[in-house]
């Protein structure tokens, strides 16, 4: 039973990482019909640059400010110079181009950093662990991050439901063209959307930096993973992208930790040791797989049609 | 197509990239062994091997990527299915191509009908992601296959045999099987475009609405195709496994299925000459570059940007014969 608690808090940890980055991705594609396949990258620089920041001033808090300041300019740098002149193009275009910009950006990192995983410490304040119930104990730093990724993703609420801003993401969402047509300049939102896109990337960076290894690709497995979650959850749609993020994160950490045991039930041990894990890693794209069967357009679909 | 063909009346020769480009190309790969001999280069043939292999997932990715307008982000799926085929069965001590290929056309069949069946009721951006989430559920399972290597791979001790005796071992022969699998997965393909099968697919790249009006529903004909060239991306993997003699999931990251992405759009879409030229043309320069620096990527990253952005068309578009329009 503890076990399952554990790898519930797991489950919603790695849910909440998929959903700081599915936001930024699900956001970019709704408004301006651009796939990035570089968010992944942007999410990986997001850590290097904490890892950097921290060896600057010592300090978490501020290795995150400046984490956080990087991740946007790096950003808007890519917006500049590359996707700006994608956003017309097919969708083939823009993935091989944005596909262009991971190897650079892969390499890159290798080159500054060399190729060996990287740590960054958490900070002190949230060192520790905490009880949750009898002999279970929890590190304090991976509840806070559950609790700041529900933190944003309210803020995105907010953001998207009661200001003018999101007034207009919701709107470029369903019809940009319209939005443009209305007198909105459509391309400073491209860029407020790509910056703070980049951003939540950057974040999701800074806050994996402590409990994953910061090393080059780090961000290319969980990029697919947000995109399963988007599928899931209906492009466009930041509710959507919680829901299934959630549900990816879920199903993933608990399918790993059961699987095995399950098999068991049914398999001869030998056998069951090599089929629960091929199971395990094969659940969320079946998952993805039985939603688009019955739901085409995700959970729910930001445009209707 | 036919827009395009009334609005600009063909000046160069069409005859020209249908017939003569593709008899010169396979000519020269028909006379690379003695050239190579001749230089006494035997790495040559060893990379034109490659090359080979290459191009026949190039060119089965181009027929459902430039014709279909599928973008398949999962192809390297393929690749590693029917390469995982060649080393497991040689694992259980059957290395007869006459099971050994039907079986890997088996496999690469089975996953691109369940797979396609699935993708191709979505569109656009939504398909792309499909086949690349496939593509890794493919990956991963072949990572945690621990009793064939899981993530270290599979060494396969020898190649595949036919009726006993193992002639695939000689690096010439070989070479010549590879050739002889190209150009008939080629002429497969290029077959298949100019049918009515064929014209049906790309039909419905134009627009799947006029199709259904006229009665013909576009989906399994999508899905024929998405099964052929899965298959034949198949015989590019087991081909593969059979010239490294060893099998590892790095075959079907998703890296390799964009750089298979790549080659067909480097060769210009909706040509299959242009696909065997984009193999050809990455492979040349991944090998150029990796001798220049070990961070060759970050130079090849902006190459491939600069030629999305600016080189539409592809190599085919620097050939007479008229541009594509789309």
């Amino acid at each position: 039973m503890t076990l399952l608690a554990v790898q519930t808090l797991n489950g919603l940890q790695l849910g909440i990482l998929l959903f700081l980055i599915a936001a930024g991705l699900t956001l970019v594609f709704g408004v301006m019909d651009f796939i990035n396949l570089a968010h992944g990258v942007q999410y990986m620089l997001g850590a290097y640059l904490a890892v950097a920041g921290y060896g600057l001033t010592g300090s978490f808090w501020l290795a995150m400010l400046l984490a956080l300041a990087g991740s946007l300019i790096i950003g808007l740098i890519l917006e500049v110079l590359v996707f700006r002149h994608l956003y017309d193009r097919s969708h083939l275009d823009q993935v091989l181009a944005t596909f262009g910009v991971i190897l650079f950006l892969n390499e890159s990192v290798k080159v500054v950093w060399g190729s060996s995983p990287l740590t960054l410490p958490v900070p002190e304040i949230l060192d520790g662990s905490i009880p949750i119930s009898d002999g279970l104990l929890y590190p304090v730093f991976r509840i806070a991050l559950i609790v700041s990724g529900l933190a944003v993703a309210a803020l995105l609420y907010v953001l998207v439901s009661w200001t003018r801003v999101g007034m207009l993401v919701r709107a470029g969402a369903t019809n940009a063209q319209m939005v443009s047509a209305l007198g909105v300049n459509i391309r400073r939102l491209f860029m407020f959307v790509f910056g703070f896109g980049a951003m939540l990337a950057g974040f999701a960076g800074i806050m994996a930096a402590p409990i994953l290894a910061v090393e080059p690709g780090m961000g290319d497995n969980l990029l697919i993973l947000a995109f399963v979650v988007i599928v899931i959850g209906g492009i466009g749609s930041i509710r959507g992208a919680f829901m299934a993020a959630l549900i990816v994160g879920l199903v993933d950490t608990i399918g790993r930790s059961l699987a095995t045991d399950i098999a068991r039930l049914l398999l001869p041990p030998a056998a069951a040791n090599d089929a629960g894990p091929a199971v395990a890693s094969m659940l969320i794209y079946i998952l993805m797989a039985g939603v688009l069967f019955f739901r085409p357009s995700g959970l729910f679909p930001a445009r209707a049609g | 197509m036919s827009v395009a063909a009334t609005d600009k009346p063909a000046v160069a020769t069409p005859i020209f990239r249908a017939r003569v480009l593709p008899a010169i190309i396979l000519a020269g790969f028909a006379l690379l062994p003695p050239l190579a001999m001749a230089l006494d280069d035997s790495f040559l043939v060893f990379f034109a091997i490659r090359v080979m292999i290459f191009a026949i997932a190039a060119v089965s990715l181009a027929l459902i990527l430039g014709f279909g307008a599928m973008v398949s982000f999962g192809h390297a799926a393929y690749i590693g299915l029917g390469a995982y085929c060649v080393g497991i069965l040689a694992e259980h001590g059957i290395w007869e191509f006459y099971i050994s290929l039907p079986v890997t056309l088996l496999v690469c069949g089975l996953f691109a009908a369940v797979t396609g069946a699935i993708s191709l009721k979505t569109r656009g951006v939504y398909f792309i992601m499909i086949t690349l989430a496939f593509g890794q559920m493919a990956f991963f399972t072949a990572t945690s296959l621990s009793a064939y290597g899981g993530d270290d791979g599979l060494t396969i001790w020898g190649r595949t045999e036919v009726f006993g005796s193992s002639v695939l071992s000689d690096r010439t022969t070989f070479y010549y099987v590879v050739f002889a699998l190209l150009a008939g997965a080629w002429w497969l393909c290029a077959t298949l475009v100019n049918s009515r099968f064929g014209r049906v697919l790309q039909g419905a790249r134009q627009s799947e609405m006029r199709l259904q009006a006229i009665g013909i529903e576009p989906y399994y004909y999508r899905l024929v195709a998405f099964v052929i060239a899965g298959m034949l991306a198949g015989i590019s993997g087991a081909l593969l496994a059979n010239s490294a003699e060893f099998v590892s999931p790095a075959y079907m990251t998703w890296h390799r299925s964009g750089e298979l992405i790549f080659m067909v759009v480097l060769g210009g879409l909706g040509s299959f000459a242009g696909a065997v030229l984009g193999a050809t043309g990455y492979l040349v320069l991944e090998e150029v570059l990796s001798h220049i620096t070990e961070h060759w990527r970050l130079i090849f990253g902006p190459f491939l940007i600069l030629v999305v952005l600016f080189a539409r068309g592809g190599l085919m578009g620097l050939i007479p014969g008229g541009k594509r329009h789309d």
